[in-house]
């Protein structure tokens, strides 16, 4: 085929939405339904790596849809640190529809056309929100997102998953109308733009007390990042089927939101009028306080998708906190740790779905001794745990590091030392769920959990789509840490281009 | 011909009125109703092109030269609102058979066409005329067949709502007419244009400003401005649901259009915002409609009382783009006539078709209405999302100016305070959602269907309006800010 990358680019975000149709209307038949899903999946990916070797030999694609308002645009480009996200979750969405097949099937999910619709219009708006060229595109594909993943949360349609959609479409939509929209406004208002620019498109000389407050209506704003206070549409969104919070959950939605917060961060504020700004200092302690305080919650949680929500919340921090810390390194530390944060997380997930399946478990007290019954499952929490820890061999290693590095040059000591404690708080919480499955009495707990499910030492392992899915992103976790090169090129080259060299 | 389109917009319905009584065949008079209000829609268009392209058309009635004769003068501003109109009163037309199917004793309809023609002569004419008493001769002509349009339901409540607006809406009207009188007795001119001209040589007088209170206060009362909405939620919830769904969209907008009249071309901007407090009190007015009404709203099982409130809390969004007194603030407020227009209509149309197949509007009988009527529902959560504000629908286009416009004038709390009050709506909105989707249909209701095309098709010609406006702006933000622009008399 001989597109090109502009229609490419378009196709990006049109192909999963018109697709959504296709879906709808073979909706009766499974095999095709979800054959159509797949074939989706592949042709987005291969669009998005098309464009990525375009990126690469250093073409530039703009594409302009229409003026929505007077010098307002609908227009789209591509740039690293919005390529990188759109190739995390094309490719995780391939992986999560093969998942999804096996877990829904053996699950016998009901409704499951509209599940498969709504995925594809969702991750249409992440395509949009990845490759948006300015503000507005951004926060118009932002609230698509939202309002497409609210009938995924509460599929099972029961009073507990209405309670969790209200919580989920109650924060992000309030948060992003009350604080983000208002953020956009007076943005628009002092600057004359919302184009992302390299460098930031505030002068010079502007009021830094009125950008500081803008900054905190952003960083408040992009509910999706789930900085404290308003993260508790995280855990809500965790009655939702297992794909829809391994992918949306751990990968889409959360993304979404702190690549909004980096590429604001970057491309409105620029990296250097960040640093001089009064309420810099307050937010990075806000996001410090997230992370461990959402680890020591994690630590408590004893069902299973409830620990790895409050995980996710600490990581999201991670992610933030190096977007605020303005120091290239820590950019790059950030934008790694999307996509190492993303292979590890949607593997945890996978996994917690997998033994929901075949081992009808959601309760980690329960899961003593699982790795008898599920090897490869239990091998691939493992694997996926040291990723998130930050160890190697591990690509989480090197995000961990670049971040630490970014604390360093910055001279935050206090933040230092809360990465390092949550990263010993990421080991307490996470090692012993995969320890006690294969060593049921190497660590102290309740006997007859462990006796019972000594008993049944019979393999059986999830269905095997589910099984090849979550074996691909562990192996994934740690092929990062082989060859970060194009990982760590596509992060360095985000200050490249926003006027910055990196190693000053 | 197109010299006398300004006439011809507010005579073809007074002509068809009484026709219809001669067809009296119920589907004849139907189809002859919605043809009528088509050709009033074209001449809309026709009107709004014109002064688009030559500026303001003035028309004198039977040739007589004002102030002697009546004279019409459209300018943007009016056409817009003829344009608004004229197209909501035609799409909810093309519902009203079936729509007054089961809400009216058949041998009421013919009447029913009669009135609906009669009541859209008089907000056509309210806004065409360029002459203060003839304002108050089509504001009699309207009001009078909405409070018989609204006494048809076969709801006995009905009545008595009748009856309330009625009383309301003659005290409004007779305090508008007092306001006329005194101004008449001042300038001895009742042609506006005239009047504006005199009105500033004697703005001191205590009679100008006894007649300007009585004039906001009578169009305040026509336009359900909070405190003085009373009237307006049972009048809108016992209505016909036709009805309500053709005066949710166009009589309140019709009230907003004499408040910019009078206080703009009328008694003129200096005189209404800086010798008299208009601006705040409208401003706190406003914010506490929006909050009150949409708090109630809330709390409301009917939804058609439901979305009653919510009328009057986008009012109070109107009144405070109204009240900030700038070019944004009002191309705002004119944007967010438009759009409320279009999502009100889509959504009491949409109830209507509930009421077809259910029978009743209560919150209860939403239950499992998500399954049963899927395109129905469908449409309902999207002129939902519209009301909200979401982005790509007509909504978030309002919403966005006003919150441009406040910001403009550095009014930092309002801005947050319209925010806030948006979150409302979520709510109101979601707790339709919840009961559509997430209950099971109610035991003996037995088998629901999906309602009729003829009710479809209007209500997704409306949503899909909803989502197109809000996606393709050009025609409404040019317009509106032709029209605001003009009557500040700035870029003319």
């Amino acid at each position: 085929m001989n597109l090109s990358l502009e229609l490419m680019l378009q196709l990006t975000i049109i192909l999963p939405l018109v697709m959504t149709l296709v879906i709808v209307a073979v909706g009766h038949r499974p095999n095709v339904r979800e054959g159509v899903t797949i074939a989706t999946s592949l042709a987005l990916l291969y669009l998005v790596i098309n464009l990525y070797q375009g990126l690469t030999s250093g073409e530039t694609i703009e594409v302009f849809w229409w003026e929505l308002l007077p010098a307002l645009q609908v227009s789209f480009t591509i740039e690293p640190l919005g390529m990188l996200f759109a190739l995390i979750a094309s490719f995780l969405w391939l992986i999560t529809t093969v998942y999804s097949i096996g877990y829904m099937r053996s699950h016998h999910e009901e409704n499951q056309t509209r599940f498969y619709a709504c995925f594809a219009i969702a991750i249409g708006a992440v395509m949009g929100i990845a490759f948006a060229d300015n503000l507005f595109t951004l926060f118009i594909f932002y609230e698509i997102l939202t309002l497409s993943t609210y009938p995924l949360v509460t599929h099972a349609g029961t009073e507990q998953a209405k309670k969790g959609g209200r919580v989920y479409l109650g924060i992000l939509l309030s948060t992003s109308i009350v604080f983000f929209l208002l953020a956009i406004i007076i943005t628009w208002i002092i600057s004359g733009t919302l184009q992302f620019t390299p460098g930031g498109v505030f002068d010079e000389n502007v009021n830094t007390t009125l950008v500081g407050a803008i900054l905190v209506l952003f960083v408040f704003g992009i509910g999706k990042a789930g900085i404290m206070p308003f993260h508790r549409w995280l855990p809500a969104a965790m009655v939702a089927p297992t794909p829809v919070s391994a992918l949306l959950h751990a990968v889409a939605v959360v993304k979404a939101g702190v690549f909004t917060i980096l590429k604001v961060v970057v491309y409105i504020f620029g990296i250097d009028l960040l640093a001089v700004l009064p309420t810099t200092q307050f937010l990075l302690y806000l996001a410090g306080a997230s992370i461990l305080l959402a680890s020591l919650v994690a630590m408590r949680q004893d069902n299973l998708k409830a620990r790895l929500a409050y995980s996710t919340i600490s990581q999201l921090g991670y992610i933030t906190l190096g977007a605020l810390l303005a120091s290239p390194a820590a950019v790059i530390g950030s934008s790694m740790h999307i996509a190492t944060h993303a292979f590890g997380k949607i593997t945890l997930f996978f996994c917690a779905g997998a033994i929901f399946v075949s081992a009808h478990k959601t309760k980690i007290s329960e899961m003593r001794g699982l790795g008898r019954q599920m090897p490869i499952t239990m091998a691939a929490f493992f694997i996926a745990s040291l990723s998130i820890i930050g160890v190697p061999p591990t690509g989480g290693t090197w995000s961990k590091w670049f971040l630490l590095l970014g604390t360093l040059e910055t001279e935050q000591w206090v933040l230092m030392i809360v990465l390092l404690m949550s990263s010993l708080l990421n080991i307490a919480y996470l090692l012993p769920i995969s320890v006690n499955a294969f060593f049921p009495n190497f660590l102290p707990g309740k006997e007859q959990d462990s006796n019972r499910l000594l008993a049944n030492t019979q393999i059986k392992e999830a269905p095997l789509p589910s099984l090849i899915a979550l074996c691909i992103t562990a192996l994934a976790c740690v092929i990062l840490f082989i060859y970060p090169q194009h990982l760590y090129q596509l992060s360095a080259s985000i200050l490249d281009i926003s006027g910055m060299l990196y190693g000053k | 011909m197109i010299a006398h389109l300004p006439i011809l917009q507010v005579i073809v319905p007074l002509i068809a009125a009484p026709l219809c009584l001669i067809l009296r065949r119920a589907h004849l008079v139907w189809l002859f109703a919605l043809f009528a209000s088509g050709i009033a829609f074209l001449t809309s268009i026709l009107l709004l092109q014109q002064v688009m392209d030559t500026g303001t058309i003035v028309y004198e009635l039977g040739g007589w030269e004002a102030p002697w004769g009546i004279e019409y003068r459209i300018d943007k501003l009016n056409a817009f609102l003829l344009l608004i109109i004229t197209m909501i009163s035609t799409v909810v037309l093309m519902a009203a058979k079936k729509g007054i199917e089961k809400e009216i004793s058949s041998e009421k309809h013919t009447l029913f066409y009669v009135l609906y023609l009669l009541s859209l002569t008089g907000m056509l004419g309210i806004v065409a005329t360029g002459d203060a008493f003839n304002v108050f001769v089509f504001l009699e002509i309207s009001s009078l067949s909405a409070y018989a349009l609204i006494a048809l339901g076969n709801d006995r409540r009905a009545l008595w709502a009748a009856y309330q607006y009625l009383i309301m809406g003659t005290i409004g009207a007779t305090f508008i007419l007092i306001g006329i009188g005194m101004m008449y007795q001042m300038t001895g001119t009742l042609n506006m244009e005239d009047l504006s001209r005199r009105l500033p040589e004697i703005s001191q007088t205590r009679t100008v400003f006894a007649a300007f209170a009585f004039v906001i206060v009578g169009i305040c009362l026509k336009l359900a401005l909070f405190p003085l909405h009373l009237w307006l939620p049972n009048a809108y919830s016992y209505a016909p649901s036709i009805v309500t769904a053709f005066f949710a969209a166009t009589a309140t907008k019709v009230a907003i259009y004499l408040l910019i009249r009078f206080t703009f071309s009328v008694f003129g901007l200096t005189f209404s915002f800086t010798t008299l407090p208009l601006q705040t009190l409208f401003i706190v007015l406003g914010l506490l409609g929006i909050f009150v009404a949409s708090t109630t709203a809330i709390y409301q099982q009917n939804v058609k009382r439901l979305f009653a409130y919510s009328s009057i809390a986008q009012i109070g969004y109107m009144i405070v783009g109204f009240s900030i007194s700038s070019v944004t603030g009002l191309t705002a407020t004119l944007l967010h006539v438009f759009n409320h227009a279009l999502m009100k209509s889509a959504l009491f149309l949409a109830l209507g078709a509930v009421m077809y197949r259910v029978g009743s509007v209560d919150l209860k009988h939403f239950h499992g209405l998500g399954r049963q009527m899927p395109l129905t529902m469908a449409a309902i959560v999207v002129g939902g999302l519209s009301l909200i504000g979401v982005p790509l629908t007509v909504g978030f286009v309002s919403k966005w100016y006003l919150l441009l416009a406040l910001i403009e004038q550095g009014w930092w709390p309002v801005a947050v305070l319209v925010l806030l009050g948006s979150l409302l709506a979520i709510i109101y909105v979601w707790r339709i959602v919840e009961a559509a989707y997430f209950k099971p249909p109610l035991a003996n209701t037995g088998d629901i269907k999906e309602a009729p095309l003829q009710y479809l098709i209007p209500i997704w010609i409306l949503i899909l309006a909803n989502i197109y406006f809000g996606i393709d702006t050009r025609l409404t933000v040019s317009v509106a800010q032709a029209a605001s622009q003009s009557l500040f008399g700035v870029g003319l």
